[in-house]
């Protein structure tokens, strides 16, 4: 199999806080990888190193053998590593055609056409038509994004990074903050994403996580703690214990 | 899954709404053209109206579609007016068209030199940092009297007939018409360009910045255009004040001029291109009228105003519009459903 992203000795360091310590993470092609860990393992630090929201103190991420540490996040996405946010991040005054269409064009690099106007191109009208209607949006493709209901601005925040031709998709918890009802829908959407799309789950909903993912790494730290195929982690006693330890916590 | 055709239709639609062209716009444009016939006795006020409205136009590209706010949008203004006069005056480029330009494109180079100075930072910041500028400019023009007259301002300045054909006359007839031919040429661009896939990408990065890089926007770079083409037509607008008085002088760059302008966009509504115009018109015979009426009160009736306008637009410039665009939409004129929707709260992030 071929890794399309990595990341080498990836150090992050905050004073005297490290949230992420030496990782070296292999996301092959393809993959469907979750990234699970306690609160406060240093998932969200990885995604923004990943992303390029911030720069490593030490190491270097690759994508297919390339060093990107250096390229800052719209480059990043240029080029393909695309994310969701744990927190809708989305254009509240547009609507959710726009919101793709607007994906869509700066894809295609035609971000600054300023002669044409929007709706002048049947293939990407074509296109950004396609993408609502697989993420269910048809019915509210004409409203205000800040007026939807939470689980469609969640879809949209899935459906905005799929617009961008991901190669690797990160998916910050998609699930989260969404209602029972409404969570199927979500669920379906991720299960559904394109194949070729090299997929990294953060999730904290272990359910889930077992369900999608053919490959977990556990961050326990900022350090990768086990990583390996559902089974193994499921199996594995030390990952049982830092999640036992965190629930008897909780409870 | 191949969407239907009605679908395709229906948001080919929807994404060309913001882009058609409304009755109410085109009699707008109507009437400001027969003003020319009609209003000969208003030409005066109407030509400071004209080039008021462009530099109000200027500020909404900014503030209205990027959210980039500034206290010293005159400093573009200023630029644009001591060019055109300059150019005038010393016999470098005798015809107002082209020296018009000059003056957008001085504009222009500072403006793009300037932009860098606002990606950074907060509302604030940006405030500070624009206000600055233009009084840095402004003392400049003052200490080099030699070339820009100092305080009195840039006198003797002889502008020749636009073209070469229509000479400038004391009634304001050819610089009415000349301002407005400029101002709907200048619109026309304007207008173009936010209801393009680039005017879309600015009220992206008005709407959220993290988001808009995100989908692979480069946020600094489209800041700097936009801001680098507000800049062109303050320079413009600034070049029309110098052309069709035949004078400049310093107070084109103060502060006043600056938040006068806030004052205009503020009147008319930022974020869809019209709101300059109408704030000017409003502007400026507020001003015609309450200034004959009472002239030492001016500024008690603006202030008055200002506030009122904040209070009932809660903080949102651009909401005290939203009645009549939901009215325009009662009375079935083809106004996009989105900006008529039930609801003008900030969305929640």
């Amino acid at each position: 199999m071929t890794v399309v992203l990595e990341t080498l000795n990836l150090v992050k360091q905050f004073g005297a806080i490290v949230p992420t310590s030496n990782v070296s993470l292999q996301i092959e092609k393809g993959a469907r990888h979750a990234l699970i860990g306690p609160n406060g393992a240093g998932k969200t630090t990885l995604i923004n190193l990943l992303t390029g929201v911030l720069r490593p103190t030490s190491g270097s991420v690759l994508l297919e053998g390339e060093d990107i540490s250096a390229l800052s996040m719209h480059k990043r996405v240029q080029l393909g590593i695309v994310r969701t946010f744990q927190i809708n991040q989305l254009f509240g005054d547009l609507t959710p055609l726009e919101t793709i269409g607007l994906a869509v064009s700066e894809r295609r690099g035609q971000g600054l056409d300023w002669w044409r106007i929007v709706g002048s191109r049947p293939d990407l009208v074509l296109e950004s038509v396609e993408i609502l209607e697989h993420f269910h949006l048809t019915d509210v493709i004409d409203r205000r994004t800040a007026e939807l209901p939470y689980g469609k601005q969640r879809l949209l925040e899935i459906a905005v990074a799929i617009a961008c031709r991901p190669r690797v998709l990160l998916l910050d918890e998609p699930a989260a903050g969404v209602p029972e009802d409404e969570r199927h829908e979500i669920l379906t959407a991720v299960a559904a994403l394109p194949e070729d799309v090299t997929v990294l789950l953060i999730e904290h909903d272990m359910d889930i996580v077992f369900s999608f993912a053919d490959r977990i790494s556990v961050l326990v730290n900022g350090a990768l703690f086990v990583e390996g195929s559902p089974e193994e982690v499921a199996r594995d006693p030390r990952v049982k214990a830092v999640y036992l330890g965190e629930e008897a916590v909780d409870v | 899954m191949i969407p239907s055709p009605a679908a395709i239709r229906a948001a080919t639609e929807w994404l060309s709404a913001r882009a058609r062209w409304h009755p109410l716009e085109m009699l707008f444009w109507l009437a400001a053209f027969a003003a020319i016939f009609v209003l000969p006795d208003q030409h005066l006020i109407l030509t400071e109206i004209a080039w008021l409205g462009l530099f109000a136009l200027s500020l909404d590209l900014i503030l209205g579609y990027a959210g980039i706010i500034s206290l010293g949008h005159a400093a573009f203004l200023g630029l644009g007016a001591y060019t055109a006069a300059l150019l005038a005056k010393f016999h470098i480029v005798d015809e107002p068209v082209l020296a018009l330009l000059c003056g957008g494109f001085v504009a222009m180079a500072v403006g793009f030199v300037t932009s860098f100075l606002v990606l950074r930072g907060s509302d604030l910041t940006r405030l500070m940092v624009t206000l600055g500028v233009a009084l840095i400019l402004a003392e400049i023009a003052n200490r080099n009297g030699w070339l820009t007259g100092g305080a009195d301002g840039l006198q003797g300045v002889d502008i020749k007939p636009v073209l070469g054909l229509f000479p400038f006359d004391l009634a304001g007839h050819t610089g009415y018409t000349y301002c407005l031919i400029v101002l709907f040429i200048l619109f026309l661009l304007a207008r173009r360009l936010v209801n393009s896939p680039f005017g879309l990408s600015l009220l992206s990065v008005k709407s959220n910045p993290l988001r808009a890089l995100a989908i692979g926007i480069s946020v600094d770079t489209r800041l700097v255009i936009i801001y680098t083409i507000s800049a062109f037509y303050a320079g413009v607008a600034g070049a029309l004040v110098a052309q069709t008085t035949a004078f400049a002088s310093l107070d084109l760059f103060s502060f006043d001029r600056s938040a006068d302008l806030l004052l205009v966009l503020i009147i008319g509504g930022a974020g869809y291109l019209y709101g300059g115009l109408i704030g000017a018109i409003i502007f400026k015979f507020m001003q015609d009228y309450l200034s004959a009426l009472t002239p030492q009160y001016w500024p008690f009736w603006i202030g008055l105003v200002l506030v009122v306008l904040v209070l009932v637009g809660r903080e949102r410039i651009t909401s005290w519009t939203t009645p009549i665009r939901r009215l325009a939409a009662r009375l079935d004129w083809r106004t996009t459903a989105h900006l008529t929707a039930p609801s003008t709260e900030e969305p929640g992030h």
